[in-house]
């Protein structure tokens, strides 16, 4: 049988469909009007909350449902075997999924699985005119280089794809689809969770941010973001860092921008005492402007910003924030 | 506990972004001279994760690389750092592979060396950061992954791994047989003593091609990709940068300020 369909994971979150989720619909419509086939999205869970529903309102023509005991927590074996059983009966053209916690455990299990192609974090994505085949572009070397990649053969053409890389399209409530469940036996998971353990961002969370204030190596101590907590705090803004600061115990991982850390794209993205690492630039490229103090005219993040103080941040830092002050009190 | 740990040469990720050079006619990255080759940043934290099991319970640690030009000092750091004897993949038969077929050759040599129980890797390699070969191995030898640890410990033939969330930490217990794939959260790998680089010019060094697996050329190198590689290329930054500036850092911070606020981003 022909392959045929584009199929996109589908994660929750806090019982809304997670932004990736809307982003990859976003994208797989446009690969699917692209090839003239459907759009479906799949959801695991235990029970599967209903809102899926609404992945047909942001651009699904088809909603798939796996619901089982075993994926009521994530685990990677069931999931996996999930995932390859509605593979098996479905025989998608195109699968893909989030890079996210989930999608980066699975999709490489999964792709073995099914003895296909895989390219993982892509940033772009588009049907060749001739091939018809997917080309999936992804950022290789940290983000010194960009490579396009295609699947020629094997099927389903799979693709995990970057956070805030793609648009989601606008809700429309007059689309119509269908629910399917499907029914999948699972084998028993050789691991099990013992714990899982939350921590709740105390303000803004980062990836929800409008402006991130975020401190690096340079900034020389744990005690040295206190000065970026009050700015973000005054900017209702969020604290972010970089692999330096998460390794020297500075600051909690879950506070990492950069390709193994969050993906950020906020409008103002103040960036002190960073370098501009390629592997740290590749989580917050997406801001709309970036503002580097670095006491290196050479730094790397100037090519980067495109508003900048070359300087001690100890001594910019508190001069910038008491300015920052005066102005939102005069206005 | 007996382990293996894959680790892979790759250029300096951390050398300056401008020595990172695309030779567009053959598709591939001509890192400037004096980049350095590595041992992938993650794949060290693997061989840390490796050694603090040894040092609890005692064991062996095997080292796989696959690679062409394997530089043997900087491979021979994971012998420095204790592990005990090292397997390099040399062959052309293994050259332009993906992940599909790097990791089904790594397979093949890790049923060679036999009995095992846990297998390590990095969380991604820094040169191609696919994230693919660790997840790819353990399911070609079909025995569990758990992927992104900070900790692992062993014990009564189960694995207590630690994983890192985007929001927290998880703590998954594994079967073993199993592989894990470790991320720097795990903290700092040990640097090689003097006595550990000694020590390391006596353990063996092992070269295996692909007639020494028993592989299937057609899984092997380019002809064992699943995936094509069309183009590679720099992307283009045309970011420019506007320099705020004054007679002090202080009035520098403080124009900085203003300057946002006139651009309506304060
Ligand atoms: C595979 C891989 C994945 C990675 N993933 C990530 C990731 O997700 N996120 C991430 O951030 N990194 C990541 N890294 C690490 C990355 O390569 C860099 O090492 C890291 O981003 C550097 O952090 P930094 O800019 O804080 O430190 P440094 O590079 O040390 O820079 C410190 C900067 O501070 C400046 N400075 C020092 N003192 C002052 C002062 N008083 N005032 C003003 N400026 C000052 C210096 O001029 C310098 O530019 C990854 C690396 C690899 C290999
Ligand atoms: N050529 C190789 N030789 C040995 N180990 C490898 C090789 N390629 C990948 N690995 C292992 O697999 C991990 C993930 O690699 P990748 O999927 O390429 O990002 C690396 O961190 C290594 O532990």
């Amino acid at each position: 049988m022909a392959n045929s369909g584009i199929i996109i994971f589908g994660e929750l979150g806090a019982g809304r469909l997670s932004s990736i989720t809307l982003e990859l619909l976003g994208a797989g419509r446009k690969l699917a009007d692209a090839l003239g086939q459907e759009l479906a999205a799949i959801f695991l869970g235990h029970p599967v909350d209903p809102v899926v529903r609404e992945a047909i309102a942001f651009g699904a023509d088809k909603v798939y449902t796996i619901d089982n005991p075993a994926l009521q927590e994530y685990l990677t074996e069931p999931s996996v075997a999930a995932l390859e059983a509605a593979c098996r009966q479905l025989s998608p053209e195109v699968l893909l999924l989030g890079q996210t916690a989930v999608g980066r455990d699975m999709a490489p299990r999964l792709a073995f699985r099914l003895g296909t192609g895989l390219a993982m974090d892509c940033v772009h994505l588009e049907v060749q005119a001739d091939s018809r085949l997917l080309v999936a572009t992804r950022p290789v070397y940290g983000g010194n280089a960009l490579a396009e990649m295609t699947c020629p053969s094997a099927r389903p053409q799979m693709a995990t794809v970057r956070a805030k890389s793609q648009e989601a399209l606008p809700r429309d409530d007059s689309r119509t689809g269908e629910v399917i469940p499907l029914s999948v036996s699972l084998p028993s998971s050789r691991s099990r969770l013992v714990e899982r353990v939350r921590q709740e961002a105390a303000g803004v969370k980062l990836e929800d941010a409008e402006i991130i204030i975020a401190g690096g190596r340079g900034i020389g101590s744990a005690e040295g973001f206190q000065t970026l907590e009050e700015l973000a705090r005054l900017l209702s803004g969020a604290v972010g860092t970089t692999r330096a600061a998460v390794d020297a115990n500075w600051r909690p991982s879950s506070d990492q921008i950069g390709l193994t850390g969050k993906i950020v794209a906020p409008t103002l993205y103040v960036a002190i005492a960073i370098s501009g690492a390629s592997q740290h630039l590749a989580g917050c490229s997406g801001s709309k402007n970036i503002v580097a103090i670095n006491k290196d005219p050479d730094a790397n993040i100037f090519k980067a910003a495109q508003y900048g103080v070359v300087g001690d941040y100890r001594k910019v830092l508190p001069a910038f924030l008491n300015k920052v002050k005066e102005l939102l009190e005069t206005s | 506990m007996n382990s293996i740990v894959c680790v892979k040469q790759v250029p300096d990720p951390e050398a300056p972004p401008a020595s990172f050079r695309i030779d567009s006619a053959t598709n591939r990255m001509v890192p400037a001279a004096g980049v350095k080759p590595v041992l992938s940043p993650f794949d060290e934290y693997a061989i840390e994760a490796a050694l603090r099991l040894k040092d609890a319970q005692g064991g062996k640690i095997s080292i796989l690389s696959l690679g062409k030009n394997l530089a043997l000092d900087v491979v021979k750091k994971s012998l420095s750092m204790g592990a005990d004897e090292l397997y390099l993949l040399q062959d052309d038969a293994f050259e332009g592979g993906d992940s599909y077929s790097t990791a089904y050759a790594l397979s093949l040599a890790i049923k060679k060396l036999g009995k095992f129980d846990l297998i390590f890797c990095g969380r991604q390699a820094a040169d191609w950061d696919a994230g693919q070969v660790g997840s790819g191995i353990a399911e070609l030898l079909g025995i569990p992954s758990i992927t992104v640890a900070s900790k692992v410990e062993a014990a009564d033939g189960k694995a207590r791994v630690e994983r890192v969330l985007p929001d927290g930490r998880e703590v998954v217990e594994v079967d073993l047989p199993a592989l894990v794939t470790v991320s720097n959260e795990l903290g700092e790998p040990r640097y090689p003593t003097l006595k550990g680089i000694m020590a390391a010019g006596k353990k063996p060094v092992t070269v295996w091609k692909a007639s020494d697996l028993g592989a299937d050329p057609a899984q092997l190198g380019r002809a064992g990709a699943k995936t094509n590689l069309l183009k590679l290329y720099a992307p283009v930054r045309e970011t420019h940068c506007e320099i705020v500036e004054g007679e002090t850092p202080e009035e520098a911070g403080a124009k900085m300020a203003l300057r946002l606020r006139q651009a309506k981003l304060l």
